[in-house]
């Protein structure tokens, strides 16, 4: 192993294997410009939903639907992920990358597939929607697309995993993991899972798409691919809250509240977060309330628990940490006096708040086996998924790019005055989207549908006036929201290719920040409680998850009324 | 050290917890086992629930069916393609098709009745999607669900497909008339 | 399995730390756990739908 494999980034601390560098650089790049294919995808299907434009034609919407849905919930997200694994063993770890040709190889194979996949459904005859269920036939094409994709994808995971192996026989460090790799790990595992059913239920799929096998039944389908497509978003949720400690990390130098705590809930992650995939097959036909229950609680809601803890301990640790530097008035002068204009911090904190308030409460209730009745396939299970997916993975991966311009790429963040405020416009676009496509939901306003108002139906029907309103609204925060994106693409390509290389003087605030120091552990006289209130270490963090206990249940009694008011049904 | 490096500790399982960790555990665990606990409390009191029957048919035997119940209780036609509306009698099996792109026949309730819905698709899948009173399942095809339904209000419900169904998806509609008892 | 550190002679790992920090064990239940409880029952659902009279 020889030293100059390795650099070190002066203004971070971190230590990049260039081999491993040059993979998460390609990978960075490559999830981004999904990112905007899906992104023009976006603009154009938001346009099309809110009623007062009605923009494409009803072929055009569905082609770039289905685009926008595997683009974003697949590809975009995914390759970022791969490049996240990578960071977190080879960086992280300080240790030299498994194999790097074959991970180029893995990369190769998701870039194929991606091509593969997008020019099938450019090619019109492949509008099937991200599920693409059968018996509604795609391009073969779609489905080769997606299985190159995974296998490529699968072999990053192995990559990943074969790194951890490395560090740990040569000894790169001391003890366990950091809690961030352990976090990749759960994300990791459950690609493993997730791209395996993908393998299962797609394989046999694609053979029956150029005519080698005549059936594929409906219901087995759906259920072997929900291991496909919802856990590819649970991928996405254990690697956004990894990226939230490292966050917290990076800019407040916290430290984990108990890593005992935190790891045990990343193990609930891996043990049942996948059971969830049973929320879209709540009201299918000939699957028992007892499969149902056990698995839509992804059994006893422990993956739930999880999330309500993570959710307590990073903002717990960053108070923590704010609090030993002296931050120590009232409840909340930790979090008032926090770096808000800082896109790192303020993109992961919005991120934290939008995933636990809207995406967390909206997936549990929506996943709760009975009231599945009055939401399943109605525009309030995108609301969710948008609320989790976009404001919770992918702000949070947008604000892991601001630290990462500057220290993997070396390159200046371009533009930062507009850049503080991506985060918040992009957020706070998509928290009202998100809310009002809820709103529409509620209304049983559908998803995945071009006309509302059923002009073109012999029998027609009205959704009550307020149900455009909402929808108008989608419209509307939706574009807003789709502007916050395009600066972040904006930004990220011009800074990456164009910008100037980072150097200690001309170098923009955050970027010189050290994250690797060696700092002694500051400890408040009289422990961290004695910095906090009650005996509680972070008490401000406590009073905020009481205030979401309270929405969560007064929104699930309210959800329970509502459902008590349909017809009754048995 | 800070989450992004090994913990400084050797043994970190053995580290004592802070009262905000321990506390809030214990509150949202407690929260996690009453939300399990509601759906088979719902499954025992409440009256929205799902049998999950379901069967295997095809769409040959399935559209048979259907056929006969319209031959023997459709009341009138409505609309310019003469669609048959079906009054079945109160408790008996009532059976709905989805197909490209309408659900077949309109039906006609009494409120206050109970009656057992089969619904099953002819070609692929479709969203039962009942409009206002949001009732929203899954129709596959070569499966049959029922659905026991008891309409408690009256009037026009409209069924919206909402499971994308191609090109002629969003004009896919059906209806539920629901009269008063007693006519 | 004698290169075990001399780390660990001093200081017994208790079992749920070895647990987590083996990936592969993990992996194992990340894996094992889903497919049984949601794949192979769910499979099992249904074939077993009964066939319409």
């Amino acid at each position: 192993m020889s030293a100059e494999l390795f650099r070190t980034c002066p203004e971070s601390g971190l230590q990049f294997h260039k081999p491993a560098e040059r993979l998460m650089k390609a990978h960075a790049v490559a999830s981004i410009v999904f990112l905007l294919i899906g992104g023009v995808g976006a603009l154009l299907v938001t346009l099309t939903r809110w009623p007062a434009v009605h923009l494409l034609p009803a072929d055009r919407f569905y082609q770039l639907l289905t685009m926008h849905g595997v683009d974003m919930l697949i590809f975009w997200l995914i390759t970022f992920e791969i490049a996240v694994l990578y960071f977190c063993s080879s960086t992280l770890l300080k240790c030299r990358l498994a194999t790097p040709k074959i991970a180029w190889l893995g990369f190769a194979l998701m870039m194929i597939g991606m091509v593969v996949n997008n020019l099938a459904v450019m090619n019109g005859d492949a509008s099937v929607m991200m599920t693409s269920y059968v018996p509604m036939p795609a391009n073969p094409n779609f489905y080769l697309g997606l299985i190159l994709f995974a296998v490529g994808a699968l072999i990053g995971c192995f990559v990943f995993l074969g790194t951890l192996v490395i560090a740990k026989e040569e000894k790169t460090y001391e003890g366990s993991i950091p809690l961030v790799t352990f976090g990749a790990l759960t994300a990791c595992i459950i690609a493993v899972f997730t791209i395996a059913s993908g393998a299962i239920i797609l394989i046999p799929t694609y053979l029956w798409s150029i005519g080698y096998i005549n059936h594929i039944d409906p219901a087995m389908y759906r259920l072997i691919w929900w291991a496909l497509g919802h856990s590819s978003q649970q991928i996405n949720v254990a690697a956004h809250v990894a990226v939230w400690y490292a966050i917290a990390a990076i800019v407040f130098g916290a430290r984990p509240l108990s890593e005992k705590v935190s790891r045990t809930a990343f193990f609930l992650y891996i043990a049942f977060l996948q059971l969830a995939s049973a929320h879209h097959l709540l009201v299918d036909p000939g699957l028992s309330s007892e499969w149902k229950i056990f698995n839509t609680s992804y059994a006893m809601y422990l993956a739930v628990l999880a999330s309500m803890v993570h959710g307590l301990t990073v903002p717990g640790s960053i108070e923590v940490a704010q609090r030993a530097k002296g931050l120590t008035n009232g409840l909340f002068e930790w979090l008032r006096k926090a770096p808000w204009s800082n896109p790192i911090f303020s993109g992961m904190f919005i991120s934290l708040v939008g995933f636990g308030f809207i995406g967390g409460i909206s997936g549990v209730i929506m996943g709760t086996e009975q009231i599945n009745i009055i939401i399943h396939n109605t525009i309030y299970v995108p609301g969710h998924f948008h609320a989790t997916v976009v404001i919770g993975t992918t702000l949070a991966f947008m604000s892991l790019t601001y630290f990462l311009i500057p220290t993997l790429f070396r390159k200046q963040v371009m533009f930062p005055g507009l850049v503080k405020w991506q985060p918040y416009l992009f957020g706070f676009g998509m928290a009202v989207f998100t809310l009002a496509m809820m709103g529409a939901g509620t209304l049983g306003v559908e998803r995945r549908h071009w006309d509302m108002a059923f002009t073109d139906s012999m029998l027609g029907f009205d959704y009550p006036a307020s149900a455009y309103t909402f929808m108008g609204i989608v419209g509307i925060s939706g574009t807003a929201a789709v502007i916050g994106g395009a600066i972040f693409v904006l930004v990220t390509v011009l800074s990456v290719f164009f910008g100037k290389p980072v150097d200690s003087e001309s170098a923009w605030g955050f970027t010189t920040s050290r994250v690797l120091r060696a700092e002694p552990i500051v400890v408040p006289e009289g422990g961290h409680a004695a910095a906090g209130k009650w005996g509680f270490a972070a008490p401000g963090t406590f009073l905020l998850a009481i205030f979401f206990l309270v929405i969560f249940v007064i929104y699930y009694v309210i959800n329970w009324k509502y459902l008590a008011s349909v017809w009754p049904i048995s | 050290m800070s989450a992004i490096q090994p913990p400084a500790e050797i043994v970190w399982w053995k580290q004592p917890l802070d009262r905000v960790e321990g506390t809030w555990i214990a509150i949202a665990l407690t929260w996690s086992l009453i939300m399990f606990f509601m759906m088979p409390f719902w499954h025992i009191y409440g009256k929205q629930n799902l049998s999950n029957e379901a069967y295997r048919t095809t769409p040959q035997a399935f559209l048979a069916k259907t056929q006969a119940m319209v031959d023997e209780y459709t009341v009138r036609t409505e609309t310019a393609a003469n669609l048959p509306v079906v009054r079945p009698p109160p408790g008996s099996d009532v059976y709905l098709v989805g197909r490209l792109w309408q659900w077949w026949p309109l039906l006609e309730f009494e409120k206050g009745q109970t009656y057992r819905l089969h619904i099953s698709s002819m070609d692929w899948q479709h969203g039962f999607s009942l409009q206002p009173v949001n009732i929203n399942t899954q129709i596959l095809p070569g499966y049959e669900m029922v659905l026991t339904v008891t309409p408690d209000t009256s009037g026009e419900q409209t069924i919206i497909c909402n499971e994308f169904c191609g090109i002629g998806h969003h004009t896919m509609l059906g209806k539920i008339y629901v009269t008063e008892g007693g006519q | 399995m004698n290169d075990q550190s001399s780390q660990d002679e001093i200081v017994r790992i208790p079992i749920m730390q070895r647990m987590l920090d083996n990936p592969f064990l993990l992996l194992f239940i990340g894996v094992v756990f889903p497919a049984v409880f949601y794949i192979i029952w769910g499979i099992m659902e249904i074939v077993t739908i009964p066939i319409a009279n």
